[in-house]
């Protein structure tokens, strides 16, 4: 027997997640064979059907992808957090540090600074194979598992400084420490792989990262390793990383009139447009429009803009004329980069790391086999 | 909680697999080290698998991909205790094929979704930088 088709008002019912003022509806997913006597639902990649870019920045990207179910998209995002391996600083050898921040206060922001280079030697680079507790002996520092940076700053008077000087970072030479005071050291191949704009260097060189006065001074060496972000927050790859469903606004009796544009007021600008009842409208019986030709009736123009504040559920006037809801498989995603990698990039990076993940595990499996 | 998996047994221990050609092969050793096991008392169409070092990330999406499989009548998947890393997967078929089959079919699936999802990404995004930059010229 050929599987039941449902028809595609009952599929569209089922894409829709209910908001209602105070609760939500119809929030599982059931796509899944045997949830619905007689249809199929089982594996089809086609389900996936598109990807959407809103916008596609070095910082930021948007897009969305529809036909997914939650939990891969999910997985997606939570990998873009947790599991995209990235060059941190790891290891901090103070040789020196009489500036008033502690040493260990020191490393701990030197090791949140997001640092950038080309990202085909980044790729290159391996993990750094730390002692276990096991035995495990520990690599060394090589060329392909650790990019050495230094920190050399000493603080001292401006001779030509003004008298009257009370500008800290005028009075006195160096009394700012800076990201951008981090120098690269190459070692080995890494003299192929960052050069010229690929050197390592911090995304962002003006992030302050201690303050000096004359006679100190700050000597260190810096090890930046791969590591990911579920050991540190250090090493995720993205400041954020999230998606939103898409809205979805059903107006299901005309909102007329003086009520048009209160309803457009509950939704961010934009969201509802006012638009004036046609003649034909206005002529057909049943239609709620009757008499009000000319009129100006409230219109969904833009529902993917909306916040699903719920402010128009707060009305009486809006009672049973309008239908919130959220759109089940269309995930807005929004990645912003720390500026290691490009947003989109990271993205397919993600993608990447779960299928290496599958691929890793089922031959795992052949074991369990025999 | 008592430990209930014999790790330790031989029969169950992983050795690497040979690694076939063209795959994409991570070069993370501390993932390559992590073992799966089947729990005590399954049969061919009813198992749990516990899977090291994994988490929500690949336990929820694993647990969709193989419940879209006709011939699965149950999977679910647990994190027993959250300072444990370990992932238990359950997975009760029909007689019409075995809980190891469903797994894998399930890592397949879950592998073809992703060759999808990186494909249209990309088009969808060399369209879009195209289009960006036609208007910036104009």
């Amino acid at each position: 027997m050929a599987p039941l088709v449902p028809s595609q008002e009952e599929l569209q019912r089922r894409r829709i997640i209910g908001i209602n003022a105070e609760t939500v509806t119809n929030i599982p997913s059931t796509d899944f064979p045997g949830h619905w006597p007689g249809e199929s639902h089982g594996w089809a990649v086609d389900e996936f059907q598109k990807v959407e870019f809103h916008r596609n920045d070095q910082f930021e990207a948007s897009f969305s992808l529809i036909g997914l179910d939650a939990s891969v998209a999910n997985a997606f995002r939570r990998i873009l957090m947790a599991e995209i391996p990235t060059i941190a600083i790891e290891d901090v050898f103070i040789h020196n540090n009489t500036s008033v921040i502690q040493d260990e206060v020191l490393a701990q922001r030197l090791g949140l600074i997001p640092l950038k280079g080309s990202v085909e030697g980044i790729n290159w680079m391996q993990w750094f194979k730390k002692a276990t507790e096991e035995g495990g002996e520990e690599d060394g520092p090589c060329d392909f598992n650790t990019i050495v940076l230094h920190l050399d700053m000493e603080c001292y008077k401006n001779e030509h400084a003004a008298k009257d000087e009370q500008d800290p970072r005028k009075l006195y030479t160096n009394a700012h420490v800076y990201a951008k005071d981090l120098m690269f050291t190459p070692v080995g191949r890494q003299e192929q792989y960052f050069v010229g704009d690929g050197a390592i260097a911090p995304v962002n060189p003006d992030i302050l990262i201690a303050k000096m006065r004359p006679g100190q001074a700050i000597q260190m060496e810096l090890h930046c390793q791969k590591g990911i972000g579920a050991d540190h927050a250090k090493f995720s790859p993205v400041a954020t990383a999230s998606y939103r469903l898409l809205p979805d606004i059903k107006i299901e009796r005309p909102i007329i009139g003086d009520d048009a544009k209160k309803f457009a007021k509950c939704f961010p600008k934009g969201v509802i447009g006012l638009e004036p009842v046609t003649s034909a409208e206005a002529a057909q019986r049943g239609s709620g429009y009757e008499g009000h030709s000319g009129e100006q009736k409230a219109v969904v123009k833009d529902a993917f803009s909306d916040t699903v504040s719920r402010e128009c559920l707060r009305h009486d006037e809006f009672k049973d004329k309008v239908k919130l809801g959220r759109v089940r498989d269309h995930f807005i995603f929004n990645v912003e980069s720390t500026g290691q990698f490009d947003s989109d990039v990271l993205f397919l990076e993600a993608v990447k790391v779960l299928k290496l993940k599958c691929n890793r595990w089922k031959r795992g499996l052949t074991d369990l086999m025999a | 909680m008592p430990e209930s998996v014999h790790s330790q047994d031989p029969d169950q221990s992983m050795v690497d697999a040979e690694q076939p050609e063209q795959e994409v092969v991570s070069n993370d050793p501390i993932l390559e080290e992590r073992q799966v096991v089947v729990l005590p008392g399954a049969t061919d169409t009813a198992a749990s698998f516990q899977f090291e070092g994994e988490g929500h990330t690949m336990g929820n999406a694993l647990r969709y991909a193989i419940m879209k499989n006709p011939a699965v009548e149950f999977c679910g998947y647990t994190i027993p205790h959250p300072s444990d890393a370990k992932m238990h997967v359950r997975i009760q078929t029909t007689d019409s094929t075995t809980a190891l089959e469903a797994l894998e079919k399930g890592f397949n699936d879950l592998m073809d979704l992703c060759d999808v999802v990186t494909e249209k990404f990309t088009s969808a995004r060399d369209q879009f930088n195209a289009e960006s930059g036609n208007r910036m010229e104009v």
